[in-house]
């Protein structure tokens, strides 16, 4: 906010007055008036460390406050993390330091990212996996042509692709059971199934609450206020112990499908209340136009509201989802083997006792990248959104 | 079709008959889906052998409870096991709270600092702490650091009152002796006092324009007149500082790891997420509103209490709500470390020993939209009274 600190004090801007310098006198005469001596240097290493750092002694303490506190807490944690810790080697033994010791993650990282799956069948999670990266890349990156066909592809064709590679039975390809599923893999599972489903379904919500029909905004609102009013918890117990009360004994409910479901519902309600915000801000020109035009109502919203409105909250979606991706740790409290609960069943197997700190570090670096990434992706989609008006 | 086109709309084209067939059906759905959910449900129980209905609440519940904040044993009944773990929701979530909107506003106005350092560490903690999924935190700070404290016998200790060890942070217990009530009273009486003198000095202000120093005084009452009584009374509070007997330490309050890692993680989850929106808030005054109250002569803390915290206070309390309703919600997380709360006894080791899941998960989402539901109303009526009066 203050950038640009106020000229220092010595300088003032009008030299002291003398007799030949009296207000409304005419003068004639040339006095050279004392030179003031030059501001201090707001430029270069001295001046950018004065102005933002040094520039009132109350600052000045606060600074070397602050910089003993980093020191005094950054200090041990490069010695521990970095310095002293044990990077190379396959077995506990090689973990002799005071630091942390990597090799607890570097040996069983196969395991965190691909769960059980089994060895053999584990190119498919990487094709699934590149696809993946490509379609999101594609996406991401602005300059590329074919946008709407590829979302078409991202929210269908890639689904369907995942389904058959991933869980097998199909093709010519070994099943592998939602129970061997696992690590990195299952937490980008729960987290795209999440998104690509909640999306479409907020939509729907969304559109549902704005409606003239009083039965079916009144049930979009009870909905929404439901799954938002509840922790995601209870969603996944109700899930896990009430779902399978509601259906037909004989039909045999995946576990992971279950919870599935329950993220589903929770987020879209999320998503749900983030469009609505941008169909609430698209001016009511909008629709009488496009009614004057004689377009009918889901033509009205999938050509001219949607698209606009979906423009404006992009951020908002981007957030839910990084909301999504940090709440799909918690499908380990109902016993699915995700990132989290992976490397926490790594910590009980007792020949590497005692690393939990490098186990929860090691999971909220993982968290932390994927979160920050589209944190970071949200802000930049915000600056573009907004020179573009 | 024989008949002549006709001037009016075909019957099922008009939107109106449109509207009520798509309602109908939507209407038809939902029962039939109901009622078959409902048929299901109902014979399943019976192949389980499980009898619907909340007679179960009033049976022993037979497991006891590491925290209650009221009596409780294995001989109290299931309805006695959802007090205490609501109690013990409502507990973590009114601490969290607390602590979360220090650290928060600390750090959102550390971000706007002037100070480069300050306001990048700030920044630093912000992006650092929200993330990281909350489940991760608790596990880091229950596991990695509560779990690595020493063993009773070598607890670290402050003033050989305080103890800290792998079984909890142990303080000591006031002990409140007859006359205490004076005390309390006087504490009361003082909260009636600055009320009172608060609604005066406002009055006061708008029919003379003299200011009352209200803050100082309010202050003054509220920790004078206490002290005061306290002291007058002859001091009747005692103090039970634990000590070591055998294995673990008997006497004080222990405030359980598990109460301690959850309160951690919520606060400082939570208080990431509220700097953010305090920065945002004071950020969303814009600044002719300063240089004006500057131009007419308001000096500057009139400034920032009259005319910038008002303005961002009503960008910042219904975001500020919506964290508080998350960290209540998120409190439920408690179960993954086995903190007594509302979901870990009633929806876990309840619903495990009964198999009522239905009534059981019924009940605590219950809770929690009763919650959301009461607090979202509160903020409705806020938001009517703080909103922008436009003349």
């Amino acid at each position: 906010m203050t950038d640009h600190p106020k000229p220092p004090s010595q300088s003032p801007i009008h030299p002291p007055s003398d007799d030949s310098l009296v207000p409304g006198a005419l003068s004639t005469e040339h006095t050279m008036i004392a030179a003031r001596p030059a501001p201090v240097s707001r430029h270069g290493v001295s001046g950018w460390l004065r102005s933002r750092l040094f520039s009132t002694p109350l600052n000045s303490v606060v600074s070397l406050i602050t910089l003993v506190v980093m020191l005094w807490a950054l200090a041990p944690l490069v010695q521990w993390a970095i310095i002293d810790a044990d990077w190379i080697g396959t077995t506990r033994d090689a973990c002799t330091g005071e630091g942390a010791c990597w090799v607890f993650i570097s040996a069983r990282f196969e395991t965190i990212v691909y769960g059980f799956y089994p060895v053999a069948e584990r190119y498919r999670v990487d094709i699934t996996l590149a696809l993946l990266v490509a379609t999101i890349a594609w996406l991401v990156i602005p300059r590329m042509p074919a946008k709407r066909w590829v979302v078409i592809f991202a929210l269908v064709g890639f689904p369907l692709i995942a389904w058959v590679l991933l869980l097998g039975g199909s093709f010519g390809l070994p099943a592998v059971p939602t129970r061997q599923w696992g690590g990195l893999m299952l937490t980008l599972t729960v987290a795209i199934v999440g998104i690509v489903g909640s999306l479409p379904l907020g939509v729907i919500l969304a559109l549902g609450r704005r409606s003239q029909m009083p039965l079916v905004r009144s049930l979009s609102v009870v909905f929404i206020e439901f799954w938002r009013g509840v922790p995601l918890i209870t969603v996944l117990f109700m899930a896990s112990v009430m779902l399978p009360l509601f259906v037909p004994s004989e039909v045999e409910f995946d576990k992971l499908l279950r919870a599935l479901i329950g993220i589903m519902f929770f987020w879209s309600a999320y998503m749900a209340e983030v469009v609505r915000g941008g169909l609430q801000a698209i001016p009511r020109g909008q629709e009488e136009a496009a009614k004057a035009l004689g377009l009918g109502y889901w033509r009205r919203m999938g050509l001219i509201i949607l698209p606009q409105a979906l423009k404006l909250v992009i951020p908002g979606i981007v957030n839910t989802f990084i909301a999504l991706f940090k709440d799909t740790s918690l499908v380990l409290i109902i016993g699915l083997f995700d990132l989290l609960a992976i490397i926490r069943a790594g910590l009980t197997d007792t020949n590497w006792l005692g690393f939990a700190t490098e186990g929860y570090v090691f999971a909220a670096l993982m968290f932390w990248i994927f979160c920050f990434g589209m944190s970071r992706y949200s802000q930049y989609i915000e600056r573009r959104l907004h020179t573009g008006h | 079709m024989s008949t002549p086109p006709i001037e009016r709309t075909p019957l099922w084209r008009r939107p109106a008959f449109r509207a009520l067939i798509i309602q109908a059906l939507l209407l038809a759905g939902l029962v039939a889906l109901i009622a078959m959910m409902i048929g299901n449900a109902l014979t399943n129980l019976e192949a389980r052998g499980i009898t619907t209905g909340f007679a179960f609440l009033g049976e022993r519940s037979g497991f006891s409870i590491p925290q209650t904040l009221i009596d409780y044993s294995g001989d109290s009944s299931y309805a006695r096991t959802f007090v205490v773990g609501l109690l013990n929701t409502l507990l973590v979530s009114a601490l969290g709270i607390i602590a979360a909107t220090l650290i928060g506003f600390a750090v959102g106005i550390a971000r706007l600092s002037p100070n480069w350092l300050l306001a990048r560490l700030a920044a630093a903690f912000v992006e650092i702490f929200r993330n990281i999924p909350l489940l991760v935190q608790i596990l880091f700070w229950y596991f990695a650091v509560l779990q690595a404290l020493p063993s009773p016998r070598q607890s670290l200790s402050l003033f050989e009152a305080f103890f800290l060890n792998v079984r909890g942070l142990i303080v000591p217990a006031p002990v409140p002796e007859p006359g205490f009530g004076l005390t309390q009273l006087a504490v009361l009486v003082a909260v009636v006092a600055v009320v009172v003198l608060g609604r005066y000095a406002k009055r006061l202000q708008q029919r003379t324009g003299k200011a009352l120093p209200v803050y100082w005084l309010g202050a003054g009452l509220i920790i004078g007149l206490p002290l005061v009584v306290f002291v007058a009374s002859g001091m009747p509070l005692g103090w039970e500082t634990p000590a070591l007997k055998g294995f673990n330490f008997a006497g004080g309050v222990t405030i359980i790891p598990e109460l301690m890692a959850l309160w951690l993680a919520l606060s400082i989850y939570t208080a990431s997420f509220i700097a953010e929106i305090v920065r945002s808030g004071i950020q969303s005054v814009p600044k002719g509103q300063v240089e004006a109250s500057r131009a007419i002569g308001l000096p500057g803390n009139i400034t920032l209490r009259k005319v910038v915290i008002p303005q961002a206070m009503r960008v910042i309390v219904p975001q500020l709500t919506s964290q508080y309703l998350n960290l209540i919600k998120n409190s439920s997380l408690a179960t993954a470390i086995g903190y007594p709360d509302l979901v870990a006894v009633f929806a876990g080791t309840s619903l495990n020993q009964t198999g009522q899941a239905i009534e059981i998960i019924a009940m605590t989402m219950a809770v929690y939209l009763t919650i959301s539901l009461v607090v979202s109303a509160l903020m409705n009526v806020y938001n009517a009274r703080t909103l922008l009066k436009e003349r």
